[in-house]
This record gives C-alpha cells, sequence and structure tokens, in this order.
C-alpha cells in the first residue's frame, strides 16, 4: 500500500481515469481542453485563473500543473503570487462575509 | 536562487565538461532500466528510424567557444575561459563549402563569434558569395561589451547579415538569472542600437530576430503566443521592435544538463520531454537539413552533436572533405538528447518545426 495520499507521478496517469468510465471521461477532457483554450479571455489569463483556484481548492496536482504552465506561458513570479492573492482574498472575503449572518443571529437572539 | 557561475564546466574540471560523461547519464538509468524509451525505439514505433540526412540547405558554423558571457545552460559550455577557437585557414575551407554547396542558409554561432578574430573578413568574405539567408547569432551584449565592437551593428547591415539574438525574457530578473548580472540592460541597448538603424523595424529588410528558450526546467510555450507577449513587452516598456521569435527547447546536455541534476529535475524534464514527443516535429527535425562545423572543422549533424563529439556518420568527417554525395542520406546519429528537438511542437536553431 502506497503511504502517501498524493504521489506528483500520477498527475501524468490522470487521462487513465477513461478507462473505468470512457464515455464521461472523455467528455470530461473534451470540456477541459476546450475551457482552455484561447476565447475572449487569453489563455494565459486563464492559466492565471486555474493556478488561483489550483490554489483555493488546495488541489496539489494543479498547483503543481499550472505553476508549470505559467512558466511556459512566460508568465512571471509576481504575476502568479498576484493571482494567488486573489483567490486568498475571495477564500478570506467569504470567510468574514458570514460574520454578518452571525451578527445577525446574535442580534435576533440577544439585541 | 542559484548563483550563476563564472567559469565554464570545462575550466572547473566538472565531469560534465566531458561529453563521454553526458553520453553515459543519456544512456543509463531511466532509458537502461527501461522506465523511458530510448529515443531510436521510440521514432521506430513511427517507422522514422533510421534518420537520414536530406538535402542540405542550413551550413552552421561554430567559429569558437569563447564568450564573454557564462549563461546558465549554455550547451556549448562557452565562456572567456574557453580557447578554441576557428583559424582563417578552416574558414577559407569552409568559404569553399559554402560556394559548393548549394545551402541556402549560412549561420554562423559560437560562443560569441564576434570574438573570433577573423571574424569580421569572415563575414565579408562570405557576403560576397550571394547566400540568401546569412544569420549570425549575436548574444547582444557583446555589441556594447567594448568599444571595438560597437560599430558591429553598422558592420551587420554592411553585409546584410540577419541577426538572431537570444533573449529570455521581457523581464531583467529573469534574463539575468539565466545569463548574468546586467545583461538584460546591456541587451536592450544592443537591441535599442539595432532598431535605430532599421534592424526589426516593421517591413525593413534588416532581419532581427529574437531566441526565447527556457529559464529553467520547463519546455517552452507556444511560440507564437510567446512572440505575441514579448512584442508587446519590449514595444511597452523600450519602444523595441523585432521580426521574429523562435522558441527553443533546452537540450539536456552539457551546462543545462548540469543545472537539471544540480536542482534535482533531470528526471522529471526527461519524462517531460518524452511525453511531449511528437512524431510529426521528426521528419522536420534541423539534423536532416542542416551541417554543423567545429571550430576545428569537423562535421555534425548538429551543434548539439558537436558539443557531445559525435561526429557525422559519412567517410566525409572534415569540412576539407566535403562531398554532398557523400553526406546525403547519411544516418544522423542519435541519442536521448534528440528529445529536446522533437517535443510538442518541436525545436530548431528556427524555433518550431511542427
Amino acid at each position: 500500500m502506497q503511504n502517501t495520499y498524493y504521489n506528483p507521478r500520477d498527475l501524468k496517469k490522470f487521462g487513465s481515469i477513461t478507462e473505468w468510465s470512457e464515455e464521461l471521461g472523455n467528455k470530461f477532457f473534451e470540456y477541459y481542453g476546450k475551457v482552455f483554450e484561447e476565447g475572449a479571455l487569453t489563455a494565459r489569463e486563464k492559466s492565471l485563473i486555474a493556478l488561483a483556484v489550483a490554489h483555493t481548492e488546495q488541489c496539489p496536482y494543479c498547483i503543481d500543473a499550472y505553476s508549470q504552465d505559467g512558466l511556459q506561458r512566460g508568465i512571471t513570479k509576481e504575476e502568479m503570487m498576484e493571482a494567488i492573492h486573489v483567490g486568498a482574498a475571495i477564500k478570506g472575503g467569504a470567510t468574514l462575509v458570514h460574520g454578518v449572518q452571525m451578527m445577525n443571529k446574535v442580534n435576533k437572539l440577544d439585541g | 536562487m542559484t548563483k550563476l557561475k563564472t567559469q565554464s564546466l570545462h575550466k572547473r574540471h566538472s565531469e560534465l565538461a566531458y561529453s563521454q560523461k553526458q553520453l553515459e547519464i543519456l544512456s543509463n538509468g531511466i532509458f537502461q532500466n527501461g522506465e523511458l524509451p530510448k529515443f531510436k525505439d521510440k521514432i521506430a514505433e513511427s517507422n522514422q528510424f533510421p534518420l537520414k540526412a536530406r538535402q542540405l540547405e542550413i551550413l552552421q558554423i561554430n567559429v569558437g567557444y569563447m564568450c564573454n558571457q557564462v549563461c546558465e545552460h549554455c550547451h556549448v559550455d562557452a565562456g572567456p575561459d574557453r580557447k578554441e577557437i576557428m583559424t582563417r585557414e578552416t574558414m577559407q575551407q569552409c568559404l569553399d563549402v559554402i560556394k559548393a554547396s548549394g545551402a541556402h542558409t549560412l549561420d554562423l554561432t559560437g560562443g560569441a563569434p564576434e570574438m573570433n578574430p577573423d571574424f569580421r573578413w569572415f563575414v565579408e568574405e562570405a557576403a560576397k558569395v550571394g547566400i540568401k539567408d546569412f544569420i549570425v547569432r549575436s548574444n547582444l551584449t557583446i555589441i556594447r561589451a567594448n568599444k571595438k565592437y560597437y560599430d558591429l551593428p553598422e558592420f551587420f547591415k554592411k553585409h546584410n547579415v540577419h541577426v538572431v539574438s537570444s533573449m529570455p525574457h521581457w523581464t531583467r530578473g529573469k534574463t539575468d538569472k539565466q545569463r548574468g548580472d546586467g545583461v538584460f540592460d546591456k541587451s536592450i541597448e544592443a537591441l535599442k542600437a539595432l532598431n535605430a538603424i532599421g534592424y526589426g523595424m516593421p517591413d525593413s529588410s534588416l532581419r532581427l530576430d529574437l531566441v526565447y528558450n527556457p529559464s529553467g526546467a520547463f519546455l517552452p510555450g507556444d511560440q507564437a503566443s510567446m512572440e505575441k507577449d514579448f512584442k508587446r513587452a519590449l514595444l511597452d516598456d523600450f519602444g523595441i521592435q523585432f521580426h521574429n521569435l523562435f522558441a527553443i527547447t533546452n537540450l539536456p546536455i552539457s551546462r543545462f544538463l548540469d543545472y537539471l541534476i544540480a536542482s534535482e529535475n533531470y528526471e522529471d524534464y526527461m519524462y517531460e520531454l518524452v511525453e511531449a514527443f511528437n512524431p510529426a516535429a521528426v521528419a522536420n527535425v534541423m539534423c536532416t537539413n542542416t551541417l554543423s562545423v567545429s571550430w576545428d572543422g569537423y562535421l555534425y549533424d548538429c551543434d548539439f552533436n558537436q558539443m557531445l563529439e559525435l561526429p557525422v556518420n559519412s567517410r566525409a568527417k572534415h569540412i576539407s572533405e566535403f562531398n554532398k554525395e557523400l553526406l546525403e542520406g547519411r544516418n544522423i546519429v542519435i541519442s536521448q538528447h534528440c528529445y529536446g528537438c522533437t517535443a510538442g511542437a518541436g525545436s530548431s536553431c528556427q524555433g518550431e518545426v511542427a
């Protein structure tokens, strides 16, 4: 039994998920490929969004993949870190904005 | 961050200065235990083995390994301490071949080719042959390195030389990390000087192309997108223009191999190259239409084989023995470094090939 949950080499085997559900797997990868094509957003912008989401989702495979993808596109480390801060700000904001709900409840019960 | 070395692997007596050691590494380990297929077996899968040379189109001449820079990833292991320099006698032999070969492109490289004391003589003589595309691979900083080189842009213009220059990134930090402190600023100065006399300007016949190779253990991105980003950034930040960007993959030899091993990226990088193998790129790899001549006149399938001391598989082994019939159709000498030229959209001294 492997003694870690994540193995970096498993990222290379991502495509193998189609083996146990070919149609759904293929549809997913077709969709995935289409999403990252140049469109109203550039492929470069999409790569930075993916990097930020990779962090908010805390997916180590995605972090490896989109750090490398960014380097290949010439994206600088400053741009990458700023993108992660955008993700962090939304994560932090999402936590804190629920503070209003807490305040509402407290005020209702003990106002 | 890795501190840039100031001496070549040769000067440091590193074991990776020796081609035998590099070839050993490229044939053992993951390629010996079957984890990854050898290049020969990989191209055999698509019936492309043996790879054969077609008609000669590009004659690439390395006029010496001396350079004013010691770039982190240099496949030549060039630097100020390298003394291998092509003599005028060998240059004359090259000129005879340029006239007779029918090649449409002459490509001078190094080192910094301008540091060869007979460089200008050679350019003047070669320009008289009237070859269609006459390339000099200039590292840009040489133009600003010393007063005696300040007039190089004018010299290039006079002989209608096509200037091809390395530029790893449009930012100072990434460029200097790979090529040395101050390289970015000097390169910008040199590009401005070239632009000022017409090089790289839209519709100008004075060709100025840039070469991008990644600053670390990753493959280059899409050439057209990179070109767009480079053009926008250099124009916005410095008012600089150029014609095309060639995206080149770093091959795992010499200083880049040293870097890959030291940074523990070697195996992952080789996996990347093998996984990105593109059979369509094999048909157009540069060794099929190029001949590489070393500073001492010996012939190789490409500049990388030259550095690995893998001579052409032909009875004509030296420029003085050049024979078109003997060289055309020869079997190309390959090893696992060749995966660098067949990854993704492929890679050559002229950029993507597929």
